[in-house]
């Protein structure tokens, strides 16, 4: 991934900022410009909004054949998490064993390294979830 | 629209084919389409090329033309057009000549689809298929294409109570199928404690619930329904094509176990063909994962949702059950060039609905559905096929 394509995405990435629809009150993540469910009456009307990061898990799998980068995170919990504003994304689920992760979980997010493009590469940084004590 | 028929069909083996090119591969299986059925060079009004990533596995564009410069007929300058969906890119090919040809706009039309994998190494191959999940919010944290439909399987496994060992039933009937089908990848049985006890991917799914990835080619020859009798004694006829879409993230989606894609697709071809879901005698269901074929059962209205894999389990989906689902083996075990399956696919109901499918022959088979899905149920594309009464 170039630099540029990773800069674009950071404050989505870094801080979990999502989009609203001003229309209907929905929330994305991660922001889109146009609302599915107002569309044309949405447009120039959504604006940023500021995720709080807990949510629950959806649905889950252990991955022990791993992503290009992620060698040494298996077997490592991917999830599809369901936030507390009603919108989803899919992140990877840590500080647990990955045999106690269960649909249902709560969870918070967390802002750890994800990769590296190697050993003289870009170090990408983004959020993961991990379960509310 | 005008009625279509398939008059000729082509396909190669597929497998890890290392002594063919793509080139190879591609001309092999338009030849056999085109030898197949009375159809000139002249003749051919336009070529619809499928392939999900010829730029990255051989690092060739242009895919479309070069197939017609490589059967022998850049010459001619016959229109060209490279489709892509992912795993579906097959189907969309198809769809296009259909659409052509059913238009009145064209009256012959060649559909192709091809992929050649074994260039590149296997971590390469995984990156290149990977490209059709959400790059941005989905495999940046490290979910791979197995993961996601993990995620669809658990949620499958929760919402119905869908169990591991149904999942298995899938990989063991279609290798039981494959095992009958001289062009499949992998021509040999498996039984469920060996699916069930090979390598963890992604919990639940393990690698004898994943498709393999091949090399490959298939091609059809389109034409006017009305004149099909005349470049071939036995044309089957498209009774109807439907296409659907969906979010790229899994995770964008409130229903995880249900395709909208597969089920948009699927309405519009049963609308158009004024035919429904019992009418089907045998159908090839993309089965790139085993949960891709139990959620298409339930999709393509087999099935009520959820009762999929019960379904699978109780031999209705068997070549002599109440839909032969996967005759051919499907992805599972007659391989997956992803640009080719959607085209094998329709080459399979051919031959069903011809009776020429030998050791797999479904029975009295009058209609036929195929259903080829690209990413995570992103793309789906349903066509129905039959043979006059």
């Amino acid at each position: 991934m170039t630099v540029p394509r990773f800069w674009r995405e950071q404050p989505q990435r870094y801080r979990l900022v999502g989009a609203t629809c001003t229309v209907c009150d929905r929330v994305f993540f991660p922001p889109r410009t146009v609302c599915p469910s107002c569309r044309r009456e949405s447009v120039g009307k959504v604006e940023e909004r500021q995720l709080s990061g807990r949510g629950t898990v959806r649905s889950w799998t252990v991955v022990h054949d791993p992503a290009e980068g992620f060698e040494l995170q298996v077997p490592y919990v991917m999830a599809i998490i369901e936030l507390e504003e009603g919108c989803q994304t899919v992140g990877q689920v840590v500080d647990v064993e990955p045999d106690e992760v269960e649909t249902g979980m709560p969870v918070r997010m967390v802002f750890r390294k994800i990769r590296e493009d190697g050993a003289g590469g870009v170090i990408y940084y983004g959020f993961k979830f991990r379960p509310v004590a | 629209m005008r009625r279509v028929g398939i008059v000729g069909i082509g396909q190669t083996r597929f497998g890890e084919l290392w002594e063919h090119s793509l080139r190879q591969l591609v001309t092999e299986a338009g030849m056999k389409a085109i030898l197949g059925c009375k159809v000139a060079g002249e003749e051919i009004d336009a070529l619809y090329v499928g392939t999900m990533a010829s730029g990255q596995f051989v690092n060739q564009e242009l895919i479309a033309p070069m197939v017609l410069d490589a059967a022998g007929l850049a010459d001619l300058h016959i229109p060209t057009t490279h489709v892509e969906g992912a795993g579906a890119s097959g189907a969309m090919a198809l769809r296009q000549a259909y659409l052509a040809v059913a238009s009145g706009n064209l009256d012959v039309a060649i559909a192709g689809g091809v992929e050649k994998t074994t260039d590149v190494p296997d971590k390469e191959v995984t990156r290149i298929l990977g490209a059709a999940s959400d790059q941005e919010w989905e495999a940046f944290f490290g979910a791979t294409d197995p993961a996601l439909h993990a995620l669809i399987a658990r949620a499958h496994m929760q919402e119905y109570g869908t169990t591991r060992e149904q999942l298995a039933a899938v990989s063991v009937k279609n290798h039981r199928n494959g095992a009958k089908n001289p062009d499949a990848h992998f021509q040999r049985e498996v039984d469920a404690e060996t699916v069930m006890a090979s390598k963890m991917v992604a919990d639940p799914l393990r690698v004898f619930d994943i498709a393999p990835i091949s090399d490959g080619a298939a091609a059809a020859v389109l034409v006017p329904w009305e004149d099909a009798a005349s470049f071939a004694e036995d044309p089957v006829e498209i009774l109807a094509s439907g296409q659907g879409s969906d979010s790229l993230s899994v995770s964008a989606r409130g229903n995880l176990t249900s395709f909208g894609s597969t089920r948009h697709a699927a309405d519009q071809a049963y609308r158009q063909a004024e035919l429904s879901a019992e009418d089907v005698d045998v159908a090839e269901v993309h089965d790139a994962y085993t949960i891709n074929e139990i959620i298409g059962i339930e999709d393509l209205g087999f099935a009520e949702p959820g009762q999929g894999g019960p379904f699978v389990v109780d031999g209705k989906a068997d070549v002599d059950g109440d839909v032969a689902v996967n005759p051919s083996g499907g992805l599972k075990s007659r391989g997956h060039p992803p640009g080719a399956t959607g085209v094998a696919q329709a080459v399979e109901l051919v031959r069903q609905l011809r009776g020429d499918a030998k050791g797999r022959q479904v029975g009295d088979a009058r209609v036929g559905l195929a259903c080829n899905t690209g990413g995570t149920g992103v793309v789906s594309v349903v066509h129905l096929l039959g043979v006059a009464e």
